[in-house]
């Protein structure tokens, strides 16, 4: 579903922040990116929603390569990536509904199903009863709500959710997370990047460690290289 | 395809809605469109009436026959007759040499100067009014025909400054073009400016749109409505200035038109030419956030 072959991502200015990659997600499958800070998770999760060209090396999704993917076929390629962004990204002139609408209005969908789905996605993350309100009066937790609705909403093939439960309290974090598994079960593939060790042990999904843009540890390949070598 | 339509005209109708929300910078942005189409047209209306005008002038203007100095009043009466039958000939009026110089003598004030005269400078004149309706070339062929007549010495159509001010009118409805499209352009700077400020306004809200794969299409078209409500707005209170102007100038004209007998009427823009003011507003409108949308929004694109 989601392959990075020998991906090496340096910025202007030279800084490496994937350096090397090489490994496979299955669809429908859950992944855990952790690491420190500076480790890579985002800058994996922008090369998958193609929000980041890899330096070297190629991104392969459904076996296509995404270097095919020009700024024309950007836009299509996209809505079928929900994205969740650690700082929310909502439109603050408009209310939760129109936000958490908005992917459905730019795919074209009908107003009914717009309604239908919109509040089925505010229902699954508890926000139902404030979908006339704009996204500055809600707390931080409930815009990260708001943005997790809006990636999962128009049910794309691949969610990338960047430190989705940064702000959320534990009990909000599971439901969150549990959520996303439901997701996973009907054949999304998801890929969060999260430092949330204790949550990530709970669930016990896959679990890719990423260190100084290297891969250090894969829970699925059970080659933990680094631990190994430490050992 | 229900969706699409009902999707524009949701946008359609917020970018209005947009615009009533920032009141005066809209009103200031619709107003320069208005006076700047306003300047061109006004220009036009002008030639235009000048040029209806001055149309009528020809059809009805005289032509002035000096008969040979020296000629006999009877050959001038004959000549006069003969000049009367013809059907291209409105009226004929014959102008007695002596008369003329005695009329000369007590307007001008040269009177003592005048009596020092041994013999009457002044031909017999004779004053035709050619059939209303004749037409330029009808005219024409009337000088040519007269001045060919024996007794005749000169031809003369009081027509020439008439002929001169067409001249001048062609020569504004050239400048009215030219005026047209340096401020057609000008238009399109500032509402690409406009357009330009709005998307800097809006870059989050368009960097979001890009992330969640909005097409370039999607993105750009409400700025595209609100280029079409500028120009639509700014084309129909043009209209409203020109009336205002119109109505201005009109008691004016009325009164110059009077001095020369003239029951002259400033003509306002016709139906077509208001279709054709308003719709360049809409265009320019168009074009202009076409062009802001193509430059800047390539700008924002977070890939």
């Amino acid at each position: 579903m989601i392959r990075f072959d020998n991906v090496t991502k340096r910025y202007p200015g030279g800084h490496e922040a994937l350096a090397n990659v090489t490994l496979t997600i299955d669809a429908g499958e859950l992944t855990f990116i952790t690491g420190h800070s500076g480790a890579g998770k985002s800058t994996f999760l922008r090369l998958i929603g193609l929000i980041e060209r890899p330096t070297r090396g190629n991104v392969l999704i459904d076996k296509r390569s995404t270097r095919g993917i020009g700024r024309r076929q950007l836009p299509a390629y996209r809505r079928n990536v929900g994205m969740v962004f650690q700082d929310h990204k909502l439109l603050f002139d408009r209310s939760v509904y129109d936000n958490v609408a908005l992917p459905l209005i730019i795919a074209g969908a009908s107003h009914r199903e717009i309604g239908k789905r919109v509040r089925a996605a505010l229902d699954s993350v508890d926000l139902l009863s404030k979908e006339k309100q704009r996204p500055a009066t809600l707390s931080s937790g409930e815009q990260q709500r708001v943005g997790i609705a809006r990636a999962i909403v128009a049910r794309p093939d691949i969610v990338i959710a960047d430190e989705p439960t940064g702000n959320l309290d534990p009990e909000l974090s599971d439901g969150i997370m549990h959520l996303f598994e439901r997701f996973c079960d009907v054949g999304t593939t998801l890929v969060i990047a999260s430092h949330d060790h204790a949550l990530i042990e709970r669930m016990g999904h896959r679990r890719i460690e990423l260190s100084a843009g290297r891969v250090q540890s894969d829970s699925a390949s059970m080659t933990t290289t680094g631990e190994l070598f430490e050992v | 395809m229900g969706a699409y339509l009902s999707r524009h005209a949701q946008v359609c109708i917020s970018a209005i809605g947009k615009l009533v929300s920032t009141p005066v910078a809209s009103i200031m942005t619709i107003l320069v469109i208005a006076i700047t189409l306003c300047l061109p047209a006004a220009l036009h209306l002008m030639v235009r009436n000048g040029l209806e005008l001055t149309g009528g002038w020809e059809v009805a203007s005289d032509i002035s026959i000096y008969l040979t100095p020296g000629a006999s009043l009877e050959s001038a009466e004959a000549t006069r007759n003969l000049l009367a039958g013809r059907a291209d000939i409105e009226t004929i009026e014959l102008i007695n040499a002596d008369a003329a110089l005695a009329a000369f003598k007590t307007d001008s004030g040269f009177g003592e100067a005048l009596d020092s005269l041994e013999t009457n400078p002044l031909p017999h004149t004779l004053v035709v009014t050619p059939i209303r309706g004749l037409g330029a070339g009808g005219i024409d062929l009337l000088e040519q025909e007269l001045s060919n007549m024996p007794d005749i010495d000169q031809v003369q159509r009081d027509t020439e400054w008439v002929e001169t001010l067409q001249a001048l009118l062609e020569l504004f409805r050239r400048g009215v073009w030219i005026t047209a499209a340096l401020l057609g352009i000008g238009l399109l700077v500032v509402i690409g400016n406009t357009i330009r400020l709005d998307i800097q306004n809006r870059r989050d809200e368009i960097e979001i749109m890009q992330l969640i794969g909005a097409s370039h299409g999607f993105i750009r078209r409400p700025f595209l409505y609100t280029g079409f409500w500028y120009g639509l707005g700014g084309g129909v209170v043009s209209l409203g200035l020109l009336a205002a102007l119109q109505v201005a100038i009109s008691g004016p004209i009325q009164r110059f038109g009077g001095l020369y007998g003239s029951a002259f009427q400033l003509r306002g823009p016709t139906l077509e030419e208001a279709g054709v003011i308003v719709g360049l507003g809409v265009f320019l409108g168009l074009i202009g956030s076409w062009i802001a949308t193509a430059r800047h929004m390539r700008a924002i694109d977070p890939t």
